[in-house]
């Protein structure tokens, strides 16, 4: 398996006045592609430094990162964007869509800002991206006329337009219900299987469950990275909410 | 990011808050229309002096009796201090680089017509007096070199004296005393309307300079001799030619001073004209200082939307911006912004002069150039003010900006 993205002994340091604070100690990873990985950790774990180190967001202090082959570390910013651009798609909690503007206009973005050759059919790609999620109804919505769930698929799409080598989230379902949970984390589940490499940030085990490999962290070190034993299908989760109304949706997700 | 796609994004954010966008560039167009209506104000006062200027004469030259240099030194005898005939036949007979020269004697007297009186300025001139002047006769004629010769009392009335005298009625023909002397009326000038300096050029009888020296003054010199040099370009080579003839009939050894002056207009124009350059220089800098005001109200909005889009400027980093371009989208926004503004404060600014002009009727002329000033400088003011907001944007850290709430 051809590893996506490498990580030797990844330490990231603030300082904060005279005090050093470590929020990455050593870290080593490699998920190769096609992978769907949970990192997950309580709060001061280092798991939203490891991703913003992940997402090119950030440079470890020290440490090798290779991403799809390329060495990130001693990048420029400049640089860095650039591959944030053409590698990496990103997803957040708070689904972060420009305000009164279309979901394609927001889906088209990451294409205007796509370096050398400039992209043709940037509006075609973004259509067909919206359509992948679900959304090809909804193109001249804006996110305010959108429910969390079909914002968060924007925020997707976005990611995806570009056809990156790897697809970030960040708590992605930390704003929605236990439905909608569900129907997101059944998305990615599918995108994973058409072979797109997902990580996801998260502090739920529910949705760690719909992953296929754990990676829990404390104190900026990895504690275990195992394989999800008894992994959940959320399209499967989806159909027993739709047939058994009675069920309590905590009792779902 | 294609040109387009940074302008296109400019103008939708522009869009997204009109009412602030449209605060935020009243700053611009009143700036842009004030210097515009300022300087239409400065120029039309400008080019109303020069024509001023033109109209007493074309090419004219002004020899009077005096040095400047003198100061108060009081020249020994047997110099000549006064100018005469002489000088005029000299300078007639010599100079090769003139077109017309006459004489001129100033006299005020009391002009009796009928019933009514009016105490005018009377000049004795030639008969080129009329082609120096680049005077017409409205009605009537000028008075012959025959007239002159012979001494006759024959005279031209100025449009004021003509107006006062004989409010309903031409002239022409009509007999009229200058003192106890009758005269008569041979024509009437046209109006030429004030000098620079405000005196009525038309409040002036003119006769022939021979009558003037027999029947109303008595003696023969003159207040001042006027040519006129054969084209522009000439004028500096004729006054030194009739410096040096002025110097020959003189007697004035190399080396000593000119009991007369030469002078031209051109003295009087250029500080005209500098004058009233300054003044709309003065007027367009005091103008300046709202347009520099309103790029101070851009500065602050961009400021402003700069921590409003925090979020915005982290999601487009994170999403592939570089911090150039997100300095681009900040910077074309101002400048966009400025240019708009910029465009209607044109607009307002030509209309505000126009106004002016229809309720003061001052002469106002909005220069070509003061459009390009104008579309120059809110551009100007756009990239100068615009830039330190958008430079803060692009130096976000993309981490806290998506962070930022």
């Amino acid at each position: 398996m051809r590893p996506v993205l490498e990580l030797h002994d990844i330490t990231r340091t603030y300082s904060m006045g005279d005090t050093a604070v470590h929020a990455l100690r050593g870290v080593d990873l490699t998920v190769g592609a096609g992978e769907m990985v949970a990192i997950m950790g309580t709060s001061g774990s280092g798991k939203s430094t490891m991703l913003n180190i992940l997402g090119c967001l950030d440079v470890p202090t020290s440490g090798r990162y290779l991403l799809d082959g390329v060495a990130v570390e001693t990048m420029s910013k400049p640089r860095l964007a650039d591959l944030r651009n053409a590698k990496l798609g990103f997803v957040f909690q708070g689904f972060n869509l420009l305000a009164r503007t279309s979901a394609l206009e927001n889906v088209e973005l990451p294409l205007l800002y796509r370096r050398g050759a400039s992209v043709r059919d940037a509006r075609g790609r973004a259509a067909a991206a919206l359509a992948r999620v679900g959304l090809g109804e909804r193109l001249d919505h804006h996110p305010s006329m959108l429910s969390g769930g079909q914002q968060q698929r924007v925020a997707i799409a976005r990611a995806l337009v570009t056809e990156p080598t790897l697809l970030l989230a960040d708590e992605p379902t930390g704003n929605l219900d236990s439905r909608t949970t569900i129907e997101v984390m059944a998305l990615f589940q599918a995108l994973n299987e058409q072979g797109i490499t997902i990580v996801i940030v998260t502090h739920e085990p529910d949705v760690a469950q719909y992953a296929k490999r754990i990676i829990e962290m404390r104190d900026g070190r990895i504690l275990r990275d195992h394989p999800v034993m008894d992994r959940r299908d959320a399209a499967a989760d989806l159909a027993t909410l739709d047939t058994d109304p009675n069920d309590s949706l905590e009792n779902a997700a | 990011m294609t040109n387009s796609t940074v302008l296109r994004m400019a103008m939708r954010s522009i869009l997204k808050n009109k009412m602030r966008t449209m605060l935020t560039m009243l700053g611009i167009v009143i700036g842009v229309g004030a210097v515009i209506v300022m300087v239409a104000i400065g120029n039309g006062a400008q080019s109303q002096i020069k024509r001023q200027i033109s109209s007493l004469g074309t090419n004219l030259i002004v020899v009077t009796a005096g040095s400047a240099q003198q100061g108060g030194v009081s020249q020994g005898a047997q110099t000549f201090n006064r100018l005469t005939i002489d000088d005029v036949d000299a300078i007639k007979r010599d100079a090769t680089l003139l077109a017309a020269v006459s004489p001129v004697i100033v006299t005020r007297t009391q002009v009796v017509a009928g019933s009514g009186n009016w105490r005018a300025e009377v000049n004795g001139v030639s008969t080129d007096y009329l082609t120096i002047r680049d005077w017409a006769v409205s009605s009537g004629a000028l008075f012959t070199d025959d007239d002159v010769a012979a001494k006759r009392t024959v005279l031209l009335l100025g449009a004021t004296v003509a107006r006062n005298l004989f409010p309903d009625g031409d002239p022409v023909g009509m007999e009229i005393r200058l003192g106890k002397t009758p005269f008569t009326v041979v024509g009437v000038l046209a109006p030429k309307g004030q000098t620079a300096n405000g005196s009525d050029q038309d409040d002036v009888v003119l006769v022939p300079y021979t009558t003037a020296q027999t029947r109303l003054n008595g003696f023969s010199f003159l207040g001042q001799i006027l040519a006129s040099a054969s084209s522009p370009s000439q004028l500096q080579a004729a006054q030194d030619e009739i410096r040096g003839i002025m110097r020959d009939a003189h007697g004035i050894p190399p080396g000593g001073t000119d009991d007369f002056t030469v002078r031209d207009q051109t003295a009087i124009a250029t500080a005209a004209t500098s004058t009233s350059s300054i003044m709309t220089s003065l007027l367009a800098a005091i103008a300046s200082i709202s347009l520099i005001v309103g790029g101070i109200g851009i500065m602050n909005i961009m400021l402003v939307s700069v921590t409003e889009r925090t979020r915005e400027i982290g999601i487009r980093m994170a999403i592939g911006a570089r911090g150039g371009d997100v300095l681009m989208q900040f910077l074309v926004e101002s400048i966009v912004m400025c240019l708009l503004g910029g465009l209607v404060g044109l607009a307002a600014g030509v209309g505000g002069a126009t106004l002016v002009a229809h309720f003061t009727g001052w002469s106002i002329a909005t220069p070509v150039s003061a459009v390009f000033l104008a579309i120059g400088f809110s551009a100007a003011v756009g990239i100068f003010f615009g830039f330190y907001p958008a430079r803060k944007a692009a130096a976000l850290d993309p981490i806290q900006a998506l962070r930022f709430e």
